[in-house]
């Protein structure tokens, strides 16, 4: 995966609860486009009007957020169906951490696969980072994932906290497969046990 | 201190203690579809890897495939999709339930009704309703596309254990009430994150009096709570379901695996981490107002005020007014089917409902069941044929209108009535709207042409 170490960015606020992934990108989009071509349709209904032409009262179309690489989101961001395409499509619009309440459960896992960083922090926190972001002023803010820290604009320090495993796998770019073959030996053990405890499992069905 | 149900099933599964509260878990059933199963074991291609355990993948074409009666016409770009999962599973010896198979269908009906889930195993697939096999008592979840090759390179995956939530049906649903208006009420009250970070066991009067279809109705919108996982503890409902099911144990193996299986149940000193109780003897039948299925009334109510700026818009997008009356909203289309609702006992229901009258003018009404078992067993009922003379369409199995993935959308800012899961902007076509609801509100609301009360018909 892509590193993340530090990143120094505009922050965009989008505080809508709930924001889910069929809004992050669309199912047609997830079946028709190319990977590398889906961030032009990211957060698609509410970026483009019906008529196709941007939206400009949607924050990632107006400066200086269109340079955006942080988001700062609402509660839930991310919930709804399991599309990866939901992360690739906002990595591909350059963002590379979104601060929350809470996320999407398997969206956040998402996230982690991609290396982008999904910190979660306590409510009154994220609102006080949404104003930050509204400001053009003091939406620039720094995230430095060695240290577990947020710097505001103002040098206020804001610490967060990622399991460690993922902690280190962002921090060295691994690949979660590669580390997973490590443990080749602890799966077989594990097959040949489970093949004498609950042989049904490995039952293979009827002929067909 | 005894264990829970999930907390039996998930240390059954540990493979490696990876230590923060993560584990490596041995995954029993990876379900493929046709939206992105093809370009996953691509992937593994591509990185040189092989299908560690193809005999516990299984595959089938559900979401990308076109549903109109008596055809597989798929829209072209679709067919790319099928016929690159038929090419990439030949490939690497995954079993395919292709569209002649005759047991093709929506992922999360067939792999209950062939007996793939089964009760203590673990299930994923690349799709967040995964949660629905948690009916059997298994832990089922959905995951993105890189932990789909993932789980294809070392069959196991990677997780970090959820918390553990008992949501307790106390009472007796009334007559027009069901599953569907059971979890809907239950997301209305604790909201759409309210059990993120939480497995759910489904427990109580209400839940052991439900039918597994049911119950699969049930854990299927675990994840429009938050919640990745929903369980109910197996029981003789459970093991009387499966018995005989082509790949569900047989003879003796069978009862090898029934001695495990009632051992699932949580301990009676088991604890949870959080407990919620909902009466379900004051429901009534539940229809959802807004974009989030956290907004739902009963279909006797009326559309709430907007408590903040995210519900203000959320009504002008459904294009409703506060403090009018749900019940009597024109509606255009109507939809039965989906992971949630297309099962034969879903059916059977909207059948009792779409016999006593005829779909209105305005209104096109679809059935699409969720599989071609499905299919047959309603037309040897006779269902087909009340559905058709009602004025229904009877189709062909698939996700179909639930995510428009092959095509098949509600128009823009047309009104459908749909037994789906999701309500989100924009889910059933761009700036389509939609109101989730039991098929017996969504088989009322066709002959009503507008949102009604299922009971004043039954």
């Amino acid at each position: 995966m892509e590193k993340f170490t530090r990143l120094e960015a505009v922050a965009a606020s989008i505080a809508q609860p709930n924001v889910d992934t069929d809004v992050i990108i669309r199912v047609e989009r997830c079946a028709r486009v190319p990977r590398a071509e889906l961030g032009r349709w990211a957060f698609e209904a509410l970026r483009y009007r019906a008529d196709g032409s941007e939206n400009p009262d949607f924050v990632l179309n107006r400066e200086p957020w269109r340079r955006a690489r942080i988001l700062v989101c609402g509660e839930n961001f991310g919930c709804g169906s399991s599309r990866e395409m939901a992360v690739w499509a906002i990595a591909a619009m350059g963002i590379r951490c979104l601060i929350a309440p809470s996320f999407g459960d398997i969206f956040s896992n998402n996230c982690f696969q991609n290396g982008v960083l999904a910190v979660r922090l306590d409510r009154a926190t994220v609102a006080r980072l949404h104003a930050l972001a509204a400001d053009p002023a003091t939406a620039t803010m720094t995230v430095d994932l060695g240290r577990s820290t947020i710097r505001t604009a103002s040098g206020e320090e804001i610490a967060f906290e990622v399991a460690p495993l993922e902690r280190r796998a962002l921090l060295e770019g691994l690949d979660p497969i590669g580390l997973t073959l490590t443990l080749e030996e602890r799966i077989a053990a594990f097959e040949a046990r489970d093949r004498a405890r609950r042989p049904w499992v490995y039952f293979a069905g009827p002929a067909t | 201190m005894g264990r829970t149900l999930f907390e039996k099933v998930w240390d059954e599964h540990v493979v490696a203690d990876l230590g923060g509260g993560m584990a490596l878990l041995h995954v029993d059933r990876h379900l493929l579809h046709d939206l992105g199963g093809s370009q996953a074991l691509a992937e593994l291609r591509a990185r040189d890897l092989k299908v560690r355990n193809p005999g516990l993948t299984f595959a089938t074409p559900d979401h990308v495939v076109g549903t109109a009666p008596r055809t597989r016409e798929t829209r072209d770009w679709a067919v790319k999709l099928v016929d690159a999962l038929r090419a990439e599973t030949a490939r690497a010896g995954v079993r395919l339930f292709d569209l002649d198979s005759g047991s093709q269908g929506i992922v999360h009906v067939i792999a209950p009704e062939l007996g793939l889930a089964l009760p203590g195993t673990l299930v994923v697939c690349g799709d967040s309703h995964t949660c629905t096999h948690g009916a059997l008592g298994a832990i089922g979840f959905g995951i993105g596309a890189s932990e789909i090759v993932h789980v294809l390179a070392t069959q196991c995956i990677v997780q970090k254990r959820p918390k553990t939530l008992r949501v307790t049906f106390q009472g007796a649903p009334a007559r027009g009430v069901y599953a569907k208006d059971m979890i809907l009420a239950l997301i209305g009250r604790i909201g759409a994150a309210g059990a993120s970070g939480f497995a759910v066991e489904y427990a109580g009067p209400a839940v052991r009096a439900l039918d597994m279809e049911a119950r699969m109705t049930l854990c299927n919108l675990s994840i429009e709570l938050g919640a990745r996982i929903g369980m109910i503890a197996p029981d003789e409902t459970t093991f009387a379901w499966l018995e005989g099911r082509p790949f569900a144990p047989q003879g003796s193996l069978f009862e090898q695996a029934l001695a495990q299986w009632r051992t699932l149940a949580g301990d009676a000193d088991a604890r949870f981490d959080r407990e919620v109780a909902l009466d379900c003897s004051e429901l009534c039948p539940q229809i959802t107002w807004g974009t989030s299925p956290e907004d739902v009334i009963g279909v006797d109510g009326t559309v709430p005020q907007p408590r903040d700026e995210a519900k203000r818009a959320a009504l002008e997008y459904m294009g409703l007014r506060a403090g009018t009356r749900i019940a009597g909203t024109k509606v255009d289309r109507v939809f039965i089917g989906s992971c949630t609702n297309s099962r034969l006992s879903d059916l059977r229901i909207a059948a009792e409902v779409a016999r006593r009258g005829r779909v209105a003018r305005h209104v096109a009404a679809w059935v699409v069941p969720g599989s071609m078992r499905v299919k047959r067993a309603a037309e040897a009922e006779g269902l087909h044929e009340i559905f058709l003379a009602a004025g229904f369409e009877w189709r062909e199995p698939g996700c179909s209108m639930c995510v428009g993935a092959n095509g098949e959308w509600v128009e823009p800012e047309a009104r459908c009535v749909s037994t789906s899961n999701r309500n989100f902007v924009g889910r059933q076509g761009p700036r389509a709207r939609t109101h989730l609801a039991s098929p017996a509100t969504a088989a009322a609301s066709a002959l009503a042409g507008e949102i009604a009360d299922v009971r004043g018909v039954l």
